[in-house]
């Protein structure tokens, strides 16, 4: 104890002890403030999984089955993750409007706070592909666009068409257009795979690679017409119409003309 | 009254109607002037491309309606250009209408056939000169020439012949080797399992050995699409089965009808579509054809994993892929 | 004389001194033309081609025929760095880097599909109105011949850019070529200096396209005009216009005008389709390799019939005795194309042996006065629509909501059914027409106007025909069916007797005919009124 209270009579006691409180008291209301945020993240977290729940039970139960488990019309969704709530509920193809060939894109019925809910109602049913944060979707950093060319004429073309507007699959499917569709949605459509689309796994289409295919995208959008009218970019068929039309009627209605008697 | 049929009557060319530029000179003065105008835009035409060409910078864009962001440059250099052309054509035509002579004129056609008398001359003609030469009498010279004008012909062919090698093995062989690593296209990384998701395709190509260049040949051959389906999902013999991988399918992409590259898979149905022709496949049942003029399955190639775990073909595909040919066995 | 008129003299002097072109020039220069504006749809090919010639010329100094691999480190951002052709590239350096470049490139592929156009609506006219008979049958062959190597020449020339599209086409093409039993995969490998796609095919087609057809075409068209100038041009009746006249305008100076007027007109619209229709956008399409692929992959339209046929075969091989025949490829890709080009080949000579008629025509047909030939035409056409319709399905199925199974099923029926009942639909269509025109002769044109008669019946006045339409109403011939003998005199089979029943059957159906009004049936209504 001698020793104690000879080295609280040191002079330097007062300032070291000021400090050690500080830090205390610092580090004390920090752990406090993390612990209590932690918690509310948690609560707030269960209360969107509720509110989830609710809007899930209200308007997809129907189709999908109380549990998400699905039915006889519809998939289980146990799995697919939040990105394909994300992707499905944030285009308007769900909910389904009718039970046709494919969910089409249309009106988003959901607020972004209640597709959120939802997504994470479904994401906390299984582990399944997240919905990508706009930290990862910066694809004019860290995409290439001509690389991205390559991969989507590679993997992607064959259905959606060369400069990506859409093409026909069996039965009255079809690839739509993917002009005007949000980077997060094309992102989130190539790890889940939605409807007739297969999955483009993280390991044989890098995330990387996945925002240089987004910023090739993004750059047939954006490109002007530098050859004049583009025809739709479906290739020859609207040419060969517009040339029975256009080209030899403009044609034919001079050489009418030319063969008319002057009056 | 005679029960002769009597046809309606030809009333003959009628008499030329005037034109009013015919006769009133302020109608044709009009035409003249309508005829300049042509002209003269025609002329506007070609400044316009030349201002075009040399004045605005081909990185221009404008807003067009209908056309949208459209190249300064090509639109104005082609419509100028087209002004011009079309205006001299529509001033030429005007002017051939309106003020040159428009009275129709009728010329006399003649028979084509020439006189008995020139065709018995002709027919004498041709009788001698062969008898001169004596064609008929000496088959021999006949014969060899015969002879000798056909075997020339083979000449131009055969210096064809150096077009191209024989097709020898190179349609029945791919790159595929029992042992070969599937990789991706484009990024060349092999490939486990596991990195494919249910539902998941690859596009892949033959691993190249270290300093080895892939060609177009190569890949006209040798590109294989890879889907992973639940292995329940399957509807194989055992034998396909036991190509397969945990769920894992590799068919050639090169369609086995006319060679588009056949990757448009359904993941719902499961089912291949080549866009060229819409041939169908089905996954499950081995790439059965289901629809469309396709007469063949897609060449599965068999895979499994080697010891680092990476998808590998089992063996070379057993049969050719691509569309059929002669030689072909099955 | 003025100074001009002299100096004019004088060179046309010394040209004839060493040519003796003015005693060929005095005549031919007031040659007469007939004026119809389906008389010009000819010309619009001959003006098309020579649009090509141009804008081809001026395409082959910036394009290299090449397919030597190339990196590109041009100025469009969406393909640079990638590996591709230099044939690829050199297109892209001409749309991108050479000003005006793109526009040729544009003029050109769309001169190209007028010229297909044109040679198409100029032979549909020439076979609607029956211009290709005697004497005119090499013409008509000829004019076969450049439509099969317009194809062809077509085909090469989408193809050379050596873009994923173009590619996709020459995959085909080599299927095609590899299909042929025997020899398929050796001229296949000759053809490609070795195996699919090699460095070789695109040199080789640039100098077919550039040099051998174009000299081909040439030297048909060349024929092709100077026996349309040496038989002179064809006349559809009318007043003052016989078998033995030809009624029209003086090659000088009118149709000088007229004729090099149009070709203005032609290389104008060409130019503005050029500037505001973007045609072959080959920078989207990328460069061509053998793994990839779009959606929507169409060849022109000229082909688009071929596709839709080789889309809707059936999938037939056969496998026997360790060799493959692919009727899938076979049939809808050269068979059935070949049958079709050589019926329209032999056509006039297969008529002219149904009609019995042998003679010269000069005078055009009005198409429903030749019901079983409209009906023909209409048949052979419904038959290649159904195919080029179904050459474009998928794009047709996204944008009328149709499955491409319904619209290939619908193809694989309709070609089969449909062209037959073009034929029956035509043939009545063609005889209702010939009642209206013999109504029409006989009782005038319907005014609208209604007169009451004295004892009260309403009936429309009736305006009579000019004397010139009546005429051009019913200059046509009508000819009898074929009687040849089936038996000879003792009542005996003759050797022909099924060659002539096939005959007799064939001008019968051919002679099916509304009678046409006369003079005397004119005159006997006349008297009932």
């Amino acid at each position: 104890m001698k020793r104690l209270s000879r080295l609280r009579r040191h002079r330097a006691a007062g300032p070291i002890l000021l400090v050690f409180a500080l830090f205390t008291i610092g580090t004390t209301f920090q752990v406090a403030s993390a612990v209590s945020n932690t918690t509310t993240t948690a609560a707030d977290r269960s209360a969107t999984i509720e509110e989830g729940k609710q809007l899930f039970l209200k308007g997809c139960s129907s189709c999908h089955g109380l549990n998400a488990e699905g039915g006889g019309i519809a998939p289980s969704l146990i799995g697919v993750g939040a990105a394909s709530v994300d992707f499905q509920v944030g285009t308007g193809r769900m909910p389904m409007a009718d039970m046709s060939t494919q969910a089409v894109r249309k009106k988003v019925v959901y607020t972004p706070e209640e597709i959120n809910a939802l997504a994470t109602y479904v994401a906390s049913l299984a582990d399944g592909p997240a919905v990508p944060t706009d930290a990862v979707l910066n694809y004019e950093r860290d995409g290439s666009v001509a690389q991205g060319g390559e991969l989507f004429r590679t993997n992607c073309a064959m259905c959606h068409n060369f400069a990506a507007q859409g093409g026909a699959l069996t039965q009255g499917k079809y690839a739509p257009t993917l002009m005007g569709v949000e980077p997060k949605q094309i992102y989130e459509a190539m790890i889940t795979g939605p409807q007739s689309m297969p999955v483009f796994s993280d390991k044989t289409i890098t995330p990387a690679e996945k925002l240089s295919i987004i910023k090739w995208i993004k750059a047939a959008e954006k490109e002007p017409q530098l050859g004049g009218t583009a025809l739709g970019r479906v290739g020859p068929v609207t040419e060969g119409l517009l040339v029975w039309t256009l080209g030899i009627g403009l044609l034919i209605g001079v050489a009418v003309w030319l063969a008319m008697k002057a009056r | 009254m005679s029960n002769e049929i009597e046809l309606i009557k030809d009333p003959g060319l009628p008499a030329h109607v005037h034109r009013r530029a015919d006769d009133d000179e302020k109608y044709a003065k009009r035409a003249e002037t309508q005829v300049s105008i042509l002209f003269l835009l025609s002329a506007f035409g070609t400044v316009l491309t030349i201002v075009s060409y040399v004045f605005i910078p081909t990185d221009k864009f404008i807003f067009i309606p209908v056309m949208g962001e459209t190249n300064a440059e090509q639109l104005l250099l082609g419509l100028g250009m087209a002004i011009a052309l079309f205006c001299i054509g529509a001033g030429a035509i005007h002017w051939a209408k309106t003020l040159m002579p428009d009275n129709e004129v009728i010329a006399e056609r003649h028979e084509f056939r020439s006189e008995d008398e020139d065709r018995a001359e002709f027919v004498k003609t041709v009788k001698a000169g062969a008898s001169a030469a004596g064609l008929g009498r000496r088959p021999l010279i006949k014969r060899s020439l015969g002879l000798a004008l056909g075997l020339s012909g083979l000449t131009p062919l055969l210096l064809l012949r150096d077009l191209g090698p024989l097709p020898k093995e190179n349609l029945q062989k791919t790159s595929w080797k029992a042992g070969t690593r599937l990789v991706t296209d484009p990024g060349d990384r092999p490939i486990k399992p596991a990195d494919l998701e249910v539902g998941a395709v690859a596009q892949t190509l033959p691993e190249l050995a270290p300093g080895e260049e892939r060609t177009l040949n190569n890949i006209g051959k040798d590109a294989v699409l890879l889907i992973r389906l639940r292995p329940e999902d399957f509807n194989l013999d055992a034998e396909r089965l036991s190509w397969t991988h945990e769920g894992i399918i590799a068919f050639s992409k090169i369609c086995s009808h006319m060679g588009c590259a056949v990757a448009l898979y359904e993941q719902q149905t499961k089912h291949l579509l080549c866009p060229c022709h819409q041939s169908t496949f089905d996954v499950t049942r081995a790439a059965k054809v289901i629809f469309g003029p396709a007469a063949r399955p897609l060449p599965q190639l068999a895979i499994t994993v080697d010891a680092d775990g990476y998808l590998v073909a089992k063996q070379p595909f057993t049969e050719p892929v691509g569309p059929s040919f002669w030689e072909r066995s099955s | 004389m003025t100074a001009r008129e002299r100096i004019a003299g004088n060179v046309a002097g010394y040209v004839d001194d060493r040519t003796g072109a003015a005693k060929w020039m005095k005549k031919n220069l007031t040659k007469v033309f007939p004026d119809h504006w389906s008389f010009l749809l000819g010309e619009i090919c001959l003006y098309s081609f020579i649009i090509l010639l141009a804008s081809g010329t001026f395409l082959t100094f910036w394009f290299d025929p090449s397919q030597r691999e190339v990196i590109y480190d041009g100025g469009y951002q969406p393909l640079s760095g990638l590996k591709m052709s230099a044939a690829y590239a050199s297109t892209l350096h001409l749309s991108f880097e050479v000003r005006g470049g793109l526009l040729m490139r544009q003029i050109h592929h769309w001169a190209a599909l007028i010229f297909m156009v044109g040679i198409v609506v100029h032979l549909l006219r020439v076979y609607f109105t029956g211009a290709f008979r005697k004497p005119r049958e090499f013409n008509w062959i000829i004019g076969v011949g450049l439509l099969t190597l317009g194809i062809v020449e077509g085909f090469l020339g989408y193809s050379l850019p050596d873009d994923l599209l173009s590619g996709t086409g020459i995959r085909i093409a080599e299927a095609i070529i590899q299909a042929l039993p025997v020899v398929g995969s050796y001229i296949a490998f000759f053809a490609f200096g070795g195996a699919f796609p090699g460095e070789a095919f695109i040199p080789r087609i640039y100098t077919v396209h550039v040099l051998l057809l174009p000299g081909i075409f040439l030297a048909l068209i060349t024929v092709h005009l100077m026996l349309v100038w040496y038989q002179k041009h064809t006349q559809f009746p009318g007043p003052g216009r016989t078998e033995k006249n030809v009624v029209g305008y003086p090659l000088m100076p009118i149709y000088m005008a007229k004729a090099g007027g149009f070709f203005f007109i032609v290389f104008g619209v060409t130019a503005f389709l050029g500037a505001v229709a973007s045609i072959n956008p080959i920078w989207l399409y990328g460069p061509y390799t053998p793994g990839q692929i779009s959606a929507g992959s169409q060849p022109d339209w000229y082909m688009g019939w071929l596709d839709g046929l080789v889309r809707m075969s059936p999938p037939i091989e056969t496998h026997a005795f360790g060799h493959t025949i692919s009727w899938n490829i076979l049939i809808p890709g050269l068979i059935l194309p070949g049958i079709m080009f050589t019926l329209l080949a032999l056509y006039p000579f297969i008529e002219s042996w149904a009609t019995g008629d042998k003679r010269e025509h000069h005078l055009l047909d009005r198409p429903r006065n030749a019901p079983n030939r409209t009906a023909l035409g209409a048949m052979a056409l419904t038959f290649t629509l159904v195919g080029l319709l179904n050459g474009g399905n998928d794009i047709i199925a996204t944008t009328f909501h149709l499955t491409i199974n319904q619209m290939m099923w619908f193809s694989r029926i309709g070609i089969v059914v449909l062209p037959p009942i073009a034929f029956v639909i035509t043939k009545r269509l063609c005889l209702s027409l010939q009642r209206a025109d013999r109504e029409l002769v006989l009782h005038g044109r319907e005014t609208g106007r209604l007169v009451r008669l004295p004892h009260g019946e309403f009936v429309e006045v009736h305006e009579p025909l000019s004397p010139e339409k009546a005429w051009t109403l019913t200059a046509h011939e009508q000819l009898a069916p074929l009687e040849l003998p089936e038996f000879d005199g003792a009542g005996v089979r003759r050797a022909g007797a099924i060659k002539n029943k096939i005959r007799n059957r064939i001008s019968r159906a051919t002679a099916v005919a509304v009678p046409k009004a006369t003079e005397s049936e004119r005159r006997e209504l006349e008297g009932h009124h």
